[in-house]
């Protein structure tokens, strides 16, 4: 747990400056930073480049089981009145493809390659807390497994990822697979949790000397925003699911509807759900405003504008949950206030539509695969936003609701917003990760492959919807009109998952084959690309000294005579360190001690299993005994370091 | 057994691209704007994006990327100056029709003489009509009959979980709520039959879960509803009486026929089945053939719904349904 | 190469109070701790609206444990503050006096709490508000609970030597826990037990 001391432990000292000379300081730092070898090492590594690829790849995972079980539904949805499914079976791969597919793979996807970027994007060695940054990780994958181990032992749930009730109450579901789905989501939400804590303290305390918020990349507003967001938004469906397992498990009335109230579980849950929708897109917006603009050899068209609308956006989005549930009932002056804050949200959306269409135009675009999906996802972005202006009209949403029309809508968002920017991020940082470029001609075939069979196969939900073509059932009548078009969304999304599968096999076959890559392929703008690829454990040989938003291109740039400083700055080489600096003008004033490999996250992480084990279960001593583990393992973590009392007056 | 025919609906039974009624007419025609204002941003967009790309294409490779040359500068920013007061402008306008529709769909023009409770049930509806006093109202199931031309207000009450009523043509969706109750209001301009359908996600059977409101001239409403308000049963022969007593005896218990022992609530009520069109809301056309099968296996149609397989044998089938084709 | 003239000056080490990373996580923690209280109280308030009046089980609930709870809580903090500013100023005996004052009236009060759920009339699954009562009160003793364990951790730290005048994190950020956990017992508090007053 200490890291490797080169002297006497120092109350405070003047930071050496250094220059990148050969392999120095380098080779000295990856003794200090380099994780250990074995099973041991990868238990206990706190890089947050591991734990970014390994969120990147589980969520992944998730994302092709989530989509294995859409092209078993589209199977069964493809002609009229089907017996492939049963009713049980279908309703348990639909509420599995959303909880797979929002929870398991929107999110982690987003964290992983913050988590991998940050740093890097921001001249630092480490986010604020690696072992949490660990921890977070642990929990999503402990999460995952507790939720589909419910699945595949024929206890999945079965009411949708939105879990209205009654119907998830214990009359109508009566088996254990309800109290699989709620304690799982609650599990999960604690990984949620700290992972924004994580983020939060990195942005405000860890940003390179001269990185004044207004110089960070987009991407950091994206996840940033997003973190904030889930801190304060994810207790409320952590509650909700906590509220309903104790009245499936211990007989309060929360939302019976004899003493309790159903449409509480409603509120309680969009007022998470509705700015969770953003949390999954927002930070993918900032990869394409951070991607894009290399692209079109520009600096990106409006940054504070676009800064300033991702913020706005996330603010926005908690005041709208209601238009989820504009067909409950509830009285007209409440739903014409939420109407009219849904339809105004899409002001800020359009700010980042308008600036990127504008890079475009002013800039040169050179097209690559990656710049491909980015520019794609602009013409997917407004045609999932329309359809949403759509549903936030009201009297409009009481038809539109509950049909395709919203399944169209919302697949159009999270698939245009959140999976081809991913896709290209893939692209785009690659070879970073790996020091490969991916195959250019493949990502065509990649790209066009998906763009056809995602419009083939979402394009006619709204169509559908139109016709009046109600969600979440198992089959329909032959006779409605509906059974053309429904063929049509099933080979089209089978296209689409063709597409995807491609992007697996270009990353399958580029990481021992593709084409070497140097620190800068694209020649980009921002910090990540001025270390080797793949960059090592350090990240950065010395930190650097930033004087603007594109460190990279100040001289081609040449808008002002200030520098960045990349090759000379600070060397913090007294163990595993890095520099704190000021919350807003980024100015050193702290030499932060980062933890080295530590096995607590992951027994942590075990004992958090155990006890919702037992919660499910009933077992309450093993629920007990796994809250042990968990005191034993955070004593350990938070063992005050005694040295820290020793040194009373400073070093100079 | 054969799944209902069009029932004389239109090609999309459950579509409002064109809609009936004053519950739902001014919002279609929003709806409808909405739609021609979505596709235009849509085409504005995609034409900025792809032509821009092709436009502006730089000739540089993708591999002579590093170093490439860059640009800066220009005006940029009038997409943003020019765009967002378009959007704002297009957004409020939005707004306004909004609250315009919701405010002209809010109550119906004159008061309505006619209320009608329905409860959403797994997985039927449950519709009861009123009168002045409990001898002349009546229970029915999955079809409601409306006069033409005249506001109906509907109060919604939750049975079990939440399920969503929706008669696309007539008006948009409300809740039924446990604990809860809702109003709508419907009216329809034409004579006809509208098809409706749950819309919230109940269970195993929410795929089979129809109703039909059936407009017709007030006279002929009226003729309908007095039939419903009758109890009396034709003579028996041997074998309808059969059928009452097995009837009684083996479905007594859920399901109900006014004027015998039959007084179950928790299934549909029966005493004029044969009026009625469809069976198992919606499932299959209401003849001899379906209706025996039904009976005997509930669970081969609508797997899950809450009506057992019988295990009647023959005779006793048969008899049953000789039965309840007398419930007209 | 750098153009920038850069002179680094003395910069601490390691985590010293509001400087540190840890102190901005932990109101992280409070942040997000305290939006799930939020979100309880929000229960309370919904039924409150949708029921009305009569939904209280008592028109006046007493604060014969209550009252004097809150008191002990809010003295609690006192101490609390009183025992970082004593490790501050160097006096060790105050500061271990104070801290370990704290943990006795935090678990004080939670003695008090079990005598309040002892004295209702109503239980976890008899009525909506039952299930409210015992789920906000319970979950703010989790906290108190995982207070009380978290200072005597400390307690002990401090004990052995851990931490000195300008060192001693892991106090403060168990001290400003503590006193968002009072901050909540207020809202709780005033919820429960004043509201149904001005009812």
């Amino acid at each position: 747990m200490t890291a490797l001391r080169t002297g006497d432990w120092e109350d405070a000292r003047r930071p050496d400056l250094a220059r990148i000379e050969n392999d120095q300081p380098g080779e000295r730092l990856q003794k200090i930073w380099e994780t250990g070898p074995g099973l041991k090492g990868w238990f206990s590594d706190v890089d947050h480049k591991a734990i970014g690829k390994r969120y990147i790849v589980t969520a992944f995972l998730f994302l092709i089981l989530g989509g294995l079980e859409a092209l078993v539904m589209r199977v069964q949805l493809g002609a009229p009145n089907q017996r492939l499914l049963s009713p049980e079976q279908y309703n348990q791969l639909f509420t599995m493809h959303g909880i797979s597919m929002i929870f398991l793979y929107a999110s982690p996807i987003l964290t992983g390659f913050s988590n991998y970027l940050w740093p890097l994007l921001l001249g630092s060695r480490d986010m604020a807390f690696p072992r949490l940054n660990a921890l977070s990780y642990w929990i999503y994958l402990a999460s995952g497994l507790f939720i589909y181990a419910g699945f595949v032992t024929g206890h999945g749930a079965d009411d949708g990822w939105f879990n209205y009730v009654p119907y998830a109450s214990k009359p109508y579901n009566p088996g254990v697979n309800m109290d699989i789905y709620a304690l799982g989501l609650i599990l999960l939400g604690l990984s949620t949790t700290v992972g924004a804590a994580n983020f939060i303290v990195t942005f405000l305390r860890t940003r390179a000397p001269g990185m004044s918020v207004n110089r960070v990349p987009i991407l950091i507003w994206g996840t940033l925003t997003a973190s904030v967001a889930n801190l304060l938004a994810v207790p409320s469906v952590s509650l909700a699911f906590f509220l309903l397992w104790m009245d499936r498990q211990f007989g309060t009335h929360f939302y019976d509807a004899g003493k309790g109230q159903p449409l509480l579980w409603q509120h309680l849950f969009w007022m998470f759900g509705h700015p969770w929708v953003y949390a999954i897109v927002l930070p993918a917006m900032g990869m394409v405003s951070d991607g894009l603009p290399t692209f079109c050899r520009r600096p990106l068209v409006g940054y504070t504008p676009v800064a300033l609308a991702t913020v706005s956006t996330m603010a926005l989005g908690f005041g709208v949950w209601v238009h989820h549930m504009f067909a409950t009932g509830l009285p007209n002056l409440p739903l014409a206030f939420f109407s009219g804050a849904s339809l105004i949200i899409t002001v800020p959306s359009a700010v980042a539509v308008f600036a990127w269409v504008a890079t475009i135009w002013t800039g040169r675009p050179v097209i690559t695969t990656a710049f491909l999906f980015f520019a794609s996802m602009i013409v997917l972005f407004v045609i999932g936003g329309v359809s949403g202006v759509m549903t936030a009209s009201v009297p409009v949403d009481w038809q539109l609701t509950d049909t395709y029309f919203v399944v169209g809508h919302l697949h159009y968002v999270l698939i245009g917003i959140n999976v081809f920017p991913v896709v290209g991020a893939i692209y785009y940082w690659f070879p970073k990760m790996t020091g490969r470029l991916m195959n250019e001609a493949l990502g065509r075939w990649n790209f066009w492959i998906m763009f056809i069979g995602f419009n083939v196969g979402f394009l006619p939900m709204h169509t559908l919807g139109l016709l009046g073509m109600p969600r979440r059932i198992y089959t329909y009548p032959a006779g409605m009109g509906w059974s053309v078009q429904n063929l049509i969304v099933s080979l089209g999304s089978a296209m689409f998952a063709t597409g995807v599968f491609l992007t697996l096999i270009n990353v399958w076959i580029s990481r021992k084959g593709g084409e070497r890559a140097g620190p800068n392929p694209w020649g980009a703008p921002t910090l990540e690309w001025s270390v080797p690829s793949p960059p090592p454990p350090y990240n950065f040989a010395v930190i650097p000294l930033i004087a603007s938003r594109h460190p990279l291109w100040e001289a081609q740039l040449d808008e002002s005579p200030a520098r960045s400083s990349l090759n000379e700055g600070l060397l913090l080489d007294h163990g595993r360190e890095t520099i704190g600096t000021s919350m807003l003008d980024g100015e050193p004033n702290l030499i932060l001690e980062m933890p080295g490999d530590s096995a607590a996250p992951f027994i942590l992480t075990l004992g958090l299993t155990l006890m919702f084990i037992g919660g499910v279960l009933r077992l309450w001593w093993l629920a007990g005994l796994g809250g042990a583990i968990c005191a034993v393992a955070l004593v350990d973590w938070f063992w005050p370091r005694r040295v820290h009392a020793g040194a009373e007056t400073s070093n100079g | 057994m054969t799944a209902p025919a069009n029932l004389g609906l239109a090609r999309w039974p459950l579509g409002y691209l064109a809609t009936s009624g004053p519950r739902a007419d001014p919002v279609t025609a929003l709806m409808w704007g909405l739609i021609g204002l979505s596709l235009l941003v849509i085409t504005i967009i995609t034409i900025s994006v792809v032509w821009g790309v092709i436009a502006r294409r730089s000739a540089i490779s993708p591999g002579a990327l590093e170093g490439a040359p860059l640009t800066s500068g220009g005006a940029g920013m009038m997409w943003i100056y020019v765009g967002m007061p378009l959007t704002v402008v297009a957004l409020v306008g939005s707004l306004f029709w909004t609250m315009a529709a919701l405010a002209s769909v809010d109550r119906p023009a004159a008061v309505p003489r006619l209320t009608i409770d329905v409860t959403g049930r797994q997985w039927w509806w449950e519709v009861h009509y009123p009168g002045p006093g409990p001898e002349q109202g009546f229970e029915t199931a999955n079809e409601i009959h409306i006069p033409v031309g005249e506001p109906v207000l509907i109060r919604l009450h939750g049975g079990d979980v939440i399920h969503s009523f929706w008669v696309p043509a007539l008006s948009g969706k409300t809740d039924t709520i446990p604990g809860r109750e809702n109003l709508a209001w419907l009216q329809a301009n034409r004579a006809g039959v509208y098809r409706g359908q749950c819309t919230e996600y109940c269970g195993l059977q929410h795929a089979h879960m129809a109703a039909f409101v059936i407009a017709q001239p007030r006279d002929e409403f009226d003729a309908w509803r007095n039939n419903q308000l009758k109890t009396g049963v034709p003579a028996a022969t041997p074998v309808t009486a059969m059928g009452e007593a097995t009837f009684v005896d083996r479905c007594g218990k859920c399901h109900a026929v006014e004027g015998t022992a039959a007084n179950g609530r928790g299934a549909p009520n029966l005493t004029h089945l044969m009026t009625r069109q469809t069976l198992a809301a919606g499932v299959l056309d209401n003849n001899i053939d379906n209706l025996s099968g039904w009976i005997s296996d509930p669970q081969a149609q609508k797997p899950g719904a809450n009506m057992p397989i019988t295990f009647l044998s023959g005779p006793q089938l048969r008899a049953v349904v000789a039965y309840l084709e007398t419930l007209r | 190469m750098a153009d920038a003239v850069y002179e680094p000056r003395s910069l601490p080490v390691g985590s010293r109070e509001y400087n540190a990373t840890g102190w901005l996580g932990a109101l992280c923690l409070i942040a997000t701790e305290g939006s799930l209280f939020a979100y309880l109280l929000f229960s309370y308030a919904y039924f409150a609206v949708q029921h009305g009046k009569a939904w209280l089980p008592d028109a006046h609930p007493s604060l014969r444990y209550s009252l004097p709870g809150t008191i002990i809580l809010v003295t609690s903090s006192a101490t609390a503050w009183w025992s970082e500013r004593s490790l501050k100023r160097g006096d060790r005996a105050q500061h271990l006096a104070a801290l370990t004052g704290t943990i006795v009236l935090g678990l004080v009060f939670l003695i008090l709490q079990l005598f309040e759920w002892k004295s209702k009339h109503f239980t976890l699954s008899s009525s909506a508000y039952g299930s409210l009562f015992f789920t906000i009160t319970g979950f703010h003793m989790l906290h108190v609970i995982v207070g009380v364990i978290s200072l005597s951790t400390v307690l002990g730290w401090s004990l052995a030597g851990y931490f000195s005048p300008r060192r001693h994190l892991h106090l403060t950020i168990s001290s400003a826990y503590w006193h968002f956990v009072d901050v909540v017992w207020l809202a709780v508090f005033f919820t429960f037990y004043i509201t149904p007053y001005v009812w």
